[in-house]
């Protein structure tokens, strides 16, 4: 079954099995099942294994720097608040070299999506740790183990309060599909951290191991109470797997951008209003 | 006289700008051609800080910085010390009894005017006020005027405080009126009243509005952060959106994504700034965005003297980023200048899709002048944006190496941007063969054509004298000091010429210069950045000892011009 979303597939570039293959075409469904159109959506991305997910996606496409993604995503969803705009990269682009990024444009409520594909590894760079790599993981740079603490993108997210906060597995399509759709429909900053194995460089964090380590969580479990959504952040052996926290109480940034206040339309169809700008050189007569 | 220079000399803190704000406003609106800029200190309270003012008699235009201070205005105990290597025989100071030790300075001609006493006897906080009405009445400003403007400023904080600024400014007067014979007297120009002050940094950000620009997100960074903040105070009648960055490399990726989303962005930062936007630059470069940069520099290296001025970055400019790509650099030299090319560089980085630089310094965007509203020409927005159909392809060939740019949502087109290396569709290849080379021609070869055929957007004509032997070579923010030297030197064998775009070179550059039997050049930095543009890209050679590096912070004077100029000769 072809997906309309399908783009260039012959020229795929990753490992077979690795866990991207499972992302992008969940991803590719859910954006199906919630009657997306490819010229309404923007995918953009940094520089890593994952990033190259946008190159397979049908849509408009950002394919920037590595860690850049995010302020990218931000400016084009700000510029034109009629595109949906999502981000596919890896833990290293994300959490590494965009961490301040990744911080702040939570802290904005940007209105985008953020798939972090978090195979707990730098693939394209052929294996060093990451960001949220475990303690004590052997690398070819961590030669005697890891001994940074793992950054927990999930708790750092409810912490900056994020609108949206998931986290994800491959190796579970229909919930992750179900968790995408909503993290795309949701309006504000949507994160789903997604497990998605490096097949070639990750021998710990492997399908088996996240199947071993992760658990769906509880059907009566309430994302909106941000107390119980920090202590659910905090488990992480095993993961749970779902919605951790909402918050869909506050505007998306371009909504409160003052751009926005008397003009919905997007920054490339206004016109420069000549008569202020004549009003603004004659103000200044008088200093 | 044909002009005077006023220094007002203080603390950060002591209101000196508000007396450069009232006086600047006043002088003008009462028909005074006028001129002012302020060098200060990197630091909110104390310190020692100074404004010159300049006020030109009839039709005389003041608009450069002159170390001469005809008038000088200290208000702290250690302000005469600060600028002592600029007193003459032609200063007047207005001292302070209570503020500054008469008998030190007995060698200087000092008036004794009481600015603290009269400043404690009403109750107020600053001497500033009671200054702007000293000087009003040196200059004959009507009080009316004085009034008006004290009230705008001062009507928010109560009646109180507005009726005790009323009354140091009438006290002010007064006794200004009586001191009105220490200066020359000024003539009035009718015309100067309908003029408009603008200071740089308000040029950068009115050029931006007259070009377009609806985008702007900026991390703070002196001397830049007046163009933001700028834009950000007029964001909601021309719907720009305006975001705090986090830092310049989510500024200058926000940016490049909001030209691909169809908004109008500028970058704008100070080199240090700038040295965070380069990998973003070669972004730029690869993607083929249009982009428009403002650096306003300061001397450096590191932090350098954050408040100060330099023109230390042009090679920063013209080098930053990874990999090969074209870009355009302007470096005006007026106000009139910043807005016309301001304007343009947003039409060109859309047209051709580069990165257009405008290359300020804390000299230019600090200082302010009056210039006819007329005089501010608008260029017009011309978007280069299409609408696209389904068989779009961003990087398309082409015989000039520019693909049409569609935007996401305007037709039916997909727009694939790939800072990989891309093939016409923007999908990432490692075809070097075929497609590399190819989006080599494309980018830099056919695209190189394109620009070079482009005009400068300011001819590069010389100045001064007809029959020049000499010429004066400067760019940037030099450009109306050295061109009051040369008029005041006023030799038909002297000429300058000013570079407002700096690179590419102006194709007229080796043909105008090799005329002239003799090239000076003045620029502000220590290693001759552009004398060296000049020798690598323009063929023309100029001997150190015809060089005037100025690195050390401070503005360039037109006497040091004439003084260059009358030794080299
Ligand atoms: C500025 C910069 N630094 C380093 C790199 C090299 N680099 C490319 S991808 C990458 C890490 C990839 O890891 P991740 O983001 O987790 O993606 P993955 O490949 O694992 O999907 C690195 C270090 C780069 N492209 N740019
Ligand atoms: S190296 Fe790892 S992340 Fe990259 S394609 Fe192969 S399996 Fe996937
Ligand atoms: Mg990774």
């Amino acid at each position: 079954m072809t997906n309309s979303f399908e783009y260039n597939m012959e020229a795929v570039a990753w490992c077979p099995g690795c866990g991207n293959f499972a992302l992008s075409r969940i991803l590719r469904e859910a954006l199906e099942e919630l009657g997306k159109k490819p010229e309404e959506m923007v995918f953009v991305s940094g520089i890593g294994q994952a990033a190259k997910t946008a190159q397979y996606m049908k849509g408009h496409m950002f394919n920037g720097l590595h860690g850049r993604a995010l302020p990218v995503a931000m400016a084009i969803k700000a510029s034109n608040p009629e595109l949906t705009v999502i981000v596919d990269s890896g833990d290293g682009c994300t959490f590494g070299e965009g961490g301040n990024h990744f911080n702040q444009q939570i802290l904005r409520n940007s209105d985008i999506t953020v798939i972090s594909h978090d195979n707990q590894i730098y693939g394209l760079t052929k294996g060093q740790a990451s960001p949220t790599s475990e303690k004590g993981m052997k690398t070819p740079v961590q030669v005697y183990g890891v001994t940074n603490e793992p950054i927990n993108p999930i708790a750092a997210a409810v912490a900056l309060d994020a609108s949206f906060v998931a986290r994800a597995f491959v190796g579970d399509m229909e919930n992750t599909k179900k968790i995408f759709k909503q993290a795309i429909s949701n309006k504000g900053f949507s994160l789903v951290d997604t497990f998605s194995p490096c097949v070639s460089f990750n021998k710990l964090n492997t399908f088996k191991w996240y199947k071993e380590h992760t658990y769906a969580l509880e059907e009566n479990y309430d994302p909106l109470n941000r107390k119980e959504a920090f202590g659910k952040a905090l488990e992480t052996d095993p993961f749970p797997l779902g919605i951790i926290y909402r918050n869909s109480s506050k505007k998306p940034f371009w909504e409160m951008n003052i751009a926005y206040e008397k003009d919905k339309r997007p920054l490339f169809k206004r016109k420069l209003d000549l008569n202020a700008l004549k009003k603004l050189i004659e103000s200044k007569k008088i200093h | 006289m044909e002009d005077l220079s006023l220094v007002i000399v203080g603390q950060a803190g002591q209101g000196v700008q508000t007396v450069e704000q009232f006086m600047v406003g006043l002088l003008k609106g009462t028909g005074y051609n006028v001129f002012a800029t302020k060098e200060y200190m990197s630091r909110v309270r104390g310190g020692m800080n100074s404004t010159e003012l300049r006020v030109g008699s009839g039709e005389k235009k003041v608009r450069a910085y002159v170390e001469r201070i005809d008038l000088l205005i200290p208000l702290h105990k250690n302000a005469i010390e600060h600028v002592k290597h600029r007193i003459s025989d032609s200063t007047t100071i207005l001292l302070d009894p209570e503020l500054i030790d008469e008998s030190k300075y007995t060698q200087y001609k000092c008036v004794t005017v009481p600015f603290t006493k009269i400043q404690k006897e009403i109750g107020l906080k600053f001497v500033n006020v009671y200054a702007v009405g000293v000087l009003s009445g040196i200059f004959k400003i009507p009080h009316k005027s004085g009034k008006i403007f004290i009230k705008e400023r001062f009507s928010k904080k109560g009646d109180a405080i507005l009726k005790k600024n009323f009354e140091a400014f009438e006290k002010g007067h007064s006794i200004g009126e009586n001191l009105k014979d220490l200066v020359p007297e000024m003539k009035k120009d009718p015309q100067v009243v309908n003029e408009i002050l603008l200071d740089g940094n308000q040029t950068v950000g009115l050029g931006a509005i007259a070009g377009g620009c609806n985008f702007i997100s900026a991390y703070p960074m002196s001397p830049s952060t007046g163009t933001l903040t700028f834009l950000a105070h007029h964001s909601k009648e021309f719907g720009i959106l305006v975001d705090q960055a986090e830092d310049e490399i989510a500024a200058i990726n926000k940016a490049i994504a909001a030209w691909f989303t169809g908004a109008r962005a500028i970058a704008s930062t100070s080199g240090g700034g700038f040295d965070l936007m380069c990998e973003g630059l070669s972004l730029a470069g690869i993607i083929e965005s249009p982009l428009v940069i403002h650096i306003a520099q300061r001397p450096g290296p590191g932090t350098g003297l954050p408040t100060r001025t330099s023109q230390e970055d042009l090679n920063l400019a013209l080098y930053a980023g990874h990999g090969e790509f074209h870009r355009i650099i302007f470096a005006p030299g007026s106000i009139e200048q910043v807005f016309h090319l301001t304007q343009i560089a947003f039409n060109i980085a859309d047209k051709i899709q580069i990165p257009v630089f405008i290359l300020t310094d804390q000299y230019l965007v600090d200082s302010y002048y009056n210039v006819k509203a007329d005089d501010m020409k608008l260029v017009g927005v011309e978007h280069a944006f299409v609408e696209t159909d389904s068989d779009y392809k961003r990087y398309e060939y082409t015989a000039n190496g520019i693909t049409p740019r569609g935007i996401p949502g305007l037709g039916t087109g997909l727009i694939r941007v790939d800072s990989d290396e891309h093939d016409e569709w923007g999908h990432i290849t490692e075809d070097m063969r075929g497609v590399r080379d190819k989006m080599t021609d494309k980018r830099i070869h056919k695209k190189g054509k394109t620009i070079s055929e482009h005009p400068t957007p300011i001819p590069l004509e010389p100045f001064g004298g007809h029959d020049a032997e000499t010429l004066v070579i400067c760019w940037g923010s030099s450009y109306l000091a050295v061109k009051e030297a040369i008029e005041e030197i006023n030799d038909p064998k002297i000429a300058g010429i000013h570079f407002s775009q700096v690179f590419p070179l102006p194709k007229e550059s080796n043909s105008i210069l090799t005329k002239a039997k003799k090239l000076l050049l003045i620029e502000g930095n220590a290693t001759g950045q552009f004398t060296n543009m000049l020798k690598l890209y323009g063929n023309i050679e100029i001997p150190n000892e015809n060089l005037y590096l100025k690195s050390n912070g401070e503005p360039l004077s037109v006497e040091e011009v004439k003084k260059f100029i009358g030794g080299a000769i």
